[in-house]
Order: structure tokens, then sequence, then C-alpha cells
């Protein structure tokens, strides 16, 4: 007897979302089996890494990666510019952590020109991001989300605690949404359930439960997005089928793997090159997990998971 | 689990009219309704229909489908009438189910109708002597009617096989028989059979205030043994509250504050 491969059915399916506008407009989600298993299902859309900006100068990055962008990181457009040209960036996630109480406070006036400014500069589909503050996000992303209008963005991340004015400022302004919980899968569909009982379109919805760098809780997100995934393919869980975000750069390049120097702990290797695998094999951990959509900051760590997205699909 | 909304019976006065007077509003406004509550497959029911019985199925089955995009449970025991139906039957949302055949020879043309449309099937495990005793009985006649749906040409994952559920107030004693039927039936295939139950049946004759109460017990333990289909009331909130919450407990559904809303 032959062998005949054992095959899962699924019942549902991850809804696509497309963001930008034009030619560079990009489409996430859409497959009707787990992560990379095509021989069971179809999966027609490539997962998207975007290239994380910010709009003030990231000195709270370590050295590996802020010198990197060190010529242009002074200004957002530059920088912008600069990974749209020099690194054929197919999407950017700008991170507006000057506006944070605790960093500049600059005020949500401020955070819309900066997108105007970003968005007359490049063509590719923008991510735009507040600073996770919640009370300052719920005006600055309303602002943002103005500033934005036509182009087809992704805003975020609503949570728990601000969901209601920036979902209202999201379908005004008709943006697709991030809706983030803190590693927590029921609270994960709970929001999603909030958001789309306001009226808001759950085919526009992405879903962040949460990052975690290596060694730091990754196996909590890992499994997270696995249950996710199940719920919305195996048990066709409606409120569990949006694409799901992997915010990976911020996570990775705040632990001390990616930036005790080679001289404190020589046993760990060359920093730089550590850091480049940390952030690539966290970012691969989520692919393989379900994510759809990967904010990245090294673009040597990029580059090699964009080519191991390309072995897989 | 896969819920078949039973409101269009021939038995409620409302339908009955409707269908004589080829009204097809009250009819839709049901299905609909049925439909949004979380019916999977809306279940119609023309009774013997002998008078004029395919014209009614064809005229039902594409009234309802115009308006629901779900598949649809035939269920009369008029076979050239189930035949119009499955004929009518838009298969663009799910295959039919055909209500139903036994192990009596009488009921076998509806294998043969099962096998030719590609239709599902429900399987009652009785025959033509009598009822069933227990969980063993019902296992034989569905092992026979099992054999007899692979010589018509049914797969096996196009049949429903439905214990028979007898009234708790005057078979008590079968209660239980059925709910170990339900966990038996399952071990007779690999992939498990799949199950299916006319819900309100166990509280046919006991006072109206005390159906629902039975009727919602009575799915849970059901549920619990693996049950993958009823026959039941979807506009009835509190049993449909029960079946979600058991899902639930089941791990069926993943568990948010607001499960009961979706």
């Amino acid at each position: 007897m032959s062998y005949v491969v054992p095959k899962e059915s699924y019942t549902g399916k991850v809804l696509s979302v497309d963001f930008g506008k034009g030619d560079k407009a990009l489409k996430i989600g859409g497959e009707n089996c787990l992560p990379f298993l095509s021989f069971e299902g179809e999966l027609p859309n490539r997962p998207v890494i975007a290239y994380e900006i910010q709009d003030t100068p990231p000195t709270d990055w370590p050295d590996t990666v802020q010198n990197i962008y060190k010529n242009v990181s002074g200004d957002p457009v530059t920088w912008a510019k600069h990974c749209l040209n020099e690194l054929k960036a197919k999407a950017i996630a700008l991170r507006l952590v000057s506006t944070h109480p605790d960093r500049d406070n600059r005020s949500a006036e401020e955070a819309a020109k900066t997108i105007k400014d970003v968005l007359s500069a490049v063509d590719v589909p923008l991510i735009i991001f507040g600073s996770n503050h919640i009370e300052k996000d719920a005006s600055v992303l309303v602002a943002a989300a103005e500033a934005a209008s036509g182009h087809n963005c992704i805003i975020g991340k609503a949570q728990e605690g601000n969901y209601k004015t920036i979902v209202a400022a999201a379908l005004a302004h008709n943006h697709k949404l991030i809706a983030m919980s803190e590693l927590d899968i029921n609270l994960a569909k709970q929001l999603n359930i909030l958001i789309t009982q306001m009226g808001f379109d759950k085919e526009k919805l992405i879903t962040d439960p949460m990052c975690s760098a290596l060694g730091y809780g990754l196996e909590y997100t890992y499994s997270v997005m696995e249950r996710i995934r199940l719920a919305g393919l195996m048990q066709n869980d409606a409120t569990m089928q949006p694409p799901i975000l992997g915010d990976v750069g911020t996570y990775v390049w705040k632990v001390k793997e990616t930036s005790a120097s080679d001289t404190d702990v020589p046993e760990w290797g060359a920093l730089e090159e550590r850091g480049i695998a940390w952030e690539a094999v966290t970012a691969t951990s989520m692919l393989i997990a379900g994510t759809n959509l990967l904010i990245m900051r090294h673009p040597k760590a990029i580059e090699t998971v964009e080519r191991t997205i390309g072995e897989l699909v | 689990m896969i819920i078949i909304g039973e409101k269009i019976s021939v038995i409620a006065k409302k339908v009955r009219e409707a269908m004589n007077s080829r009204d097809p509003k009250p009819i839709q406004e049901l299905a609909e309704t049925q439909w949004k509550a979380g019916a999977h497959f809306i279940d119609v029911n023309t009774g013997p229909a002998e008078e004029k019985g395919e014209e009614l199925m064809t005229w039902m089955v594409e009234s309802i489908q115009a308006k629901v995009q779900a598949p649809l449970c035939l269920d009369t025991t008029n076979a050239a009438a189930l035949e119009a139906g499955l004929k009518a039957h838009n298969n663009q949302w799910g295959k039919p189910l055909i209500n139903s055949t036994s192990n009596d020879p009488e009921r076998f043309i509806m294998l043969e109708l099962a096998a030719k449309y590609n239709a599902q099937i429900i399987a009652l495990t009785v025959g033509k002597g009598g009822l069933p005793a227990d969980a063993e009985e019902r296992c034989a006649i569905a092992a026979e009617m099992m054999a007899r749906a692979a010589e018509y040409g049914v797969p096996l994952e196009n049949v429903f096989l439905d214990p028979l559920i007898l009234q708790v107030c005057t078979t008590q004693d079968q209660a239980v028989h059925s709910i170990k039927a339900v966990k038996m039936f399952q071990e007779l295939n690999d992939p498990p059979m799949k199950t299916v139950v006319g819900l309100s049946n166990i509280s046919n004759g006991v006072p109206k205030n005390m159906r629902g109460l039975i009727d919602r017990v009575y799915l849970t333990l059901l549920m619990y043994e693996g049950l993958t289909a009823a026959i039941l009331n979807p506009l009835d909130k509190e049993l449909m509250d029960t079946l979600k919450t058991t899902e639930i407990f089941l791990g069926k559904t993943l568990y948010a504050h607001s499960y009961l809303e979706m």
C-alpha cells in the first residue's frame, strides 16, 4: 500500500487585509491552513516585513542598530526615504515615540504633520504606531488617522483602555486597525468582539497578541498566536480570523543579548551578529506561529527573514 | 455543534397556512430569524404532503434559499417530493440533509436519493419491528444501516445516526439509552460516525413550563458525549445560551466575556 500524506482540513480561513494604495499596495492573510502548510491549503499572500522608523532619533536603540541609521534618523522623512530607496522596503512602520509624555511629549498636531510629511515622501504602505501610552495614543492616533486620510494605512494600537476613540477614527478615515491585548487569548477575542460591535468591519482588523523576544517569553507569544490560528482555522471562530501582527524589533532590541558587548560576555559571540540573529530568530518563530505582518529594525535580520520566507512559501 | 432549525414545520398552524396559500413571507421570515440565530441548516417539514408534494417542496426550497444562504434539511416521507426538493436545492452553501431514512425497507428509497444527489442523510436507528430497547440494540441497527448506506453508495461521512429520542415522561429509562447510543455510534467507524437528535422529543408530553429546562439539560448531556448535530429551536435563547456555554466547557469555542453574543 502506498503512503498517503495525512492532511488536516480546516473549516475557517484567515481574513485577507490590504493596505496602502496604488501598485505598491500590499495584502496579508487569506490562508486557509496553518502557516506555510501549502500542501494542506492555499497561502495567497506572503507575510510582509515593515521597516520600523521613528519620529525622533532612536537614542534608546542599541548602537548595533542605531548606527545603521545614524545618518538618516534625525528626520523621519529622510529615514523613510532611506528605507525605501536604499533598503527596498516594501512597507514602513512609523512609531510616534516622541509623543509619549515621558519622552518629548509632542502634540497630536505635530504627529499629524510628521505623518503628512512622510506620506508625501514615500509611496509604500505606511503603518502608524502611537507611543503605546493609553491616554496619549487616544488623541495622537485620532490626529494621525485624519492626517493619513485616503492612504489606507494601518493604525494602532487600539487597546482595551482606548479602543473606542481609535476605532472611531479608523472608521471615519477608512484605515486598517491593530487591536492589541497583552498575552491574553480571551482578551484578544473579547477586544475583537467589542471593536466589531462598534460597526468596525472585521476584515479591516489585525490582531496583536503582544510580541516578546527570544528568551523573554517568546513561548507565551507563540502559544497565544498558535491558539488564535487554531480557533480561526479549525473551530471557524470568526472573531479570531484577522491577520496577526508581530511587533518584533521593539522587543528584541531592548534585551541584554542584543546590547551586551563582546568584552563583557565573550562567550556569547560577536555583538553585531548576535543582535541580528536574535531579531531574525524571534521573527522566524513568529512567522511559524502564524504572524502575517512583522515590524523589524536591522536590515540584515530583515534580509535573513525575507530569505527564509522565500524558502517556505 | 451543527444546529438544524426546526421551526418550519407543517405542524405549526402559521406555517401550514402559509404553505397552503403559497405565501412565502411567513416562511422566509422564520428561515431568516433561525439562520441569524445560528442555525446551520433550516429544516423544511412538509409532512407526508401527498397532494402536490413535489410542487410544494420545490416552492419551499426556492422561497427559503432566496433569503437564506444555508443548506436545508428536507423533512418529508414523500420520496417524490423529497427528490423535487433535492433538485431545487442550491448546494452553494452546503449539501442538503435528508430527514430521514431508517432500517425500514420502505425508507431505503431515501438512501438511493442521497446517493443520487450526493446529499447528507439522517439515519434513524429504528427498524420495522418497533422501538429499540437500549443503546446496544440501537448500535446493532446503526451497523446494519451503515452497511445499507455503503450498499447504496452513500459515503459514511454523509450519514448522521439518530438514536431516536423518546419522551422522558413515558419512557424514562430510554433517556439514558439514547445518550449512551450517541457515544457508542461514534465508535462504529474511524473517523467517528456523525450523530443527530430531534431534541424536543425528550420533553414531549411534559408540562409546558418545564419543557425548556428538560431540553437544555438533556442537550448538555448529549453534547458531552460528542453529539454532532441537533434539530432544535434556535430562537429559544436559554437553549442557545446553554449550548454555547457547553461548547465553552468542552473547548469547542474560545472563551471571551461576550461569547453569548456571538
